[in-house]
């Protein structure tokens, strides 16, 4: 795998996570009634920075934040393309009549999201769902479109956005890499 | 790793330490969704799953179905007692004869050791044993084991031991051997004519005093006195065996430590177990009734949506 471009590093990453905080601000008049609810893995931590950071601006306390792991309601499982290891869900809230601020690291096939919509559906009935996502790439398979995006990037089929986040990985960064040999 | 190594699960015996530890962390996953209010996930939708119990179960049965229904599989329930078994059909003629009709995973209960076995290679479907003879119940051992874990935190170095009528029982056939690869130390205590003679070689302790195996133990999973199966012939009476191997409050109280204390059920109170110790603080009995449906998703899971 080589890297063909860095897309973000360390500083313009806390920018991009302010930016979108901004515009989710914005759209929705305040932090009231807002929750954030990020995608395993590592949606899980974007949305704990940007739930930091939409208390930070509206100076109080972090919004409320969850996790959802998708792997039960993946269609490539079912039909026995890959076992990835299922994890936990983890919202200790209501989400009945909240805005959800949906979080994933990087919008590709929509196939991600598609899940994640039907697995919000079971846990209870939503006022609104907000897509956010660190890059848009492209080459969506279903009619799925992201309300914030960090970045649009261009890209081929060969290609990968790769995010590295300090919780996982132990830095910060996007960079667009090859996956052919 | 996230793939389990085995395509079927007919007992504990030899499955591998990271296959019993990849289905007791999944458990978390499912005992979420139990709590939810719609209790279901499109995982197993479009698989047909068959419950062919040859022998009686109301819960294990009742948990594997709810276990199926809230992964969204097709199910279907055979029982023995209204079936072609009383016309005089083979085992392998009937599991040929339903796999016909497209199953993916049969979940099976057969009152022959090793009949789970036996059909599984002979058949193309996934087979989940549910209880097979004396031989194993893997899915209860591995409820058993999830529930101590909970409280625990780690199996590793755990003393457990097995209360009861050993010889017959599979619950403790497959907890030995679950217990013992997870790094357990095992023991079992009853009467000397409910122990079988070649528990030591695999490493388990046998106590015949159950004070002694109450001050070894940090966990005790008391089994069930199986009255219809003439359990009266190995000991002289009900009373007797509740004076030598009945758990009891005053037992465990004087103890002065941390106890967990398991039982598969049915109960026979005041028999095994004290009502006492069973509603009491020592006791995961219910836990143990909620993580069996966990578990069993968690089985069914890996089972029917594994990689070929």
């Amino acid at each position: 795998m080589n890297i063909l471009q860095n897309i973000l590093d360390e500083s313009g990453f806390d920018r991009m996570i302010s930016r979108l905080a901004h515009e989710i601000l914005e759209r929705n008049q305040g932090v009231e009634n807002l929750v954030v609810i990020g995608l395993r893995t590592r949606g899980e931590f974007v949305a704990q920075r940007l739930a930091a950071k939409l208390g930070q601006i509206e100076g109080g306390a972090p919004v409320q934040t969850g996790v959802l792991d998708v792997t039960l309601y993946r269609d490539d499982v079912r039909n026995h393309l890959k076992q990835p290891e299922v994890r936990a869900t983890d919202i200790t809230f209501d989400i009945n009549d909240r805005h959800v601020i949906l979080v994933d690291d990087v919008l590709f096939t929509g196939r991600t999201v598609r899940s994640a919509l039907n697995a919000l559906l079971d846990i209870g009935r939503s006022r609104t769902v907000q897509l956010v996502v660190l890059v848009d790439r492209g080459h969506r398979e279903v009619p799925i479109r992201a309300d914030f995006i960090g970045k649009n990037v261009t890209t081929s089929r060969g290609q990968e956005v790769r995010v590295r986040l300090r919780e996982v990985d132990g830095i910060d960064a996007i960079d667009l890499v090859s996956t052919e040999a | 790793m996230s793939s389990l190594s085995i395509p079927h699960l007919l007992g504990l015996d030899g499955v591998p330490k990271q296959d019993l530890e990849l289905i007791l962390d999944s458990t978390d996953t499912f005992l979420e969704i139990l709590d939810r209010p719609i209790k279901k996930v499109p995982t197993l939708q479009g698989k047909t799953v068959v419950n062919l119990f040859f022998e009686n179960s109301t819960r294990t049965r009742i948990s594997f179905e709810l276990a199926e229904r809230r992964l969204s599989a097709d199910v279907v329930n055979f029982s023995a007692s209204t079936s072609s078994v009383k016309k005089g059909e083979t085992l392998l003629d009937t599991a040929r004869n339903i796999e016909a009709m497209k199953v993916d995973i049969v979940v099976m209960r057969h009152a022959a050791a090793g009949s789970v076995k036996f059909l599984s290679e002979r058949c193309t479907s996934r087979f989940l044993n549910a209880g097979d003879g004396a031989h194993e119940h893997p899915t209860q051992a591995l409820l058993d084991m999830v529930t101590i874990r909970q409280k625990t935190g780690s199996l590793e170095g755990l003393n457990v031991c097995i209360i009861g009528d050993i010889a017959h029982s599979r619950v403790a056939r497959s907890n030995i051997y679950g217990l013992l690869t997870m790094g357990a130390n095992v023991a079992v205590c009853g009467p000397a004519s409910m122990i079988p003679f070649d528990l030591e070689r695999m490493g388990v302790r046998v106590f015949t005093n159950i004070d002694d195996a109450l001050r070894f133990s940090d966990v005790v999973n008391v089994l069930r006195i199986q009255l219809e199966r003439d359990a009266g012939a190995d000991f002289p009476s009900m009373r007797e065996y509740h004076n030598s191997f009945g758990i009891t409050r005053r037992r465990l109280d004087a103890l002065g430590k941390d106890m967990i204390v398991l039982h598969p059920g049915p109960i026979n109170r005041g028999v095994e177990i004290e009502s006492e110790v069973a509603d009491g603080p020592y006791s995961v009995i219910l836990p143990q009734v909620t993580n069996g449906v966990a578990i069993r998703m968690a089985v069914l899971y890996l089972i029917g949506t594994r990689a070929e």
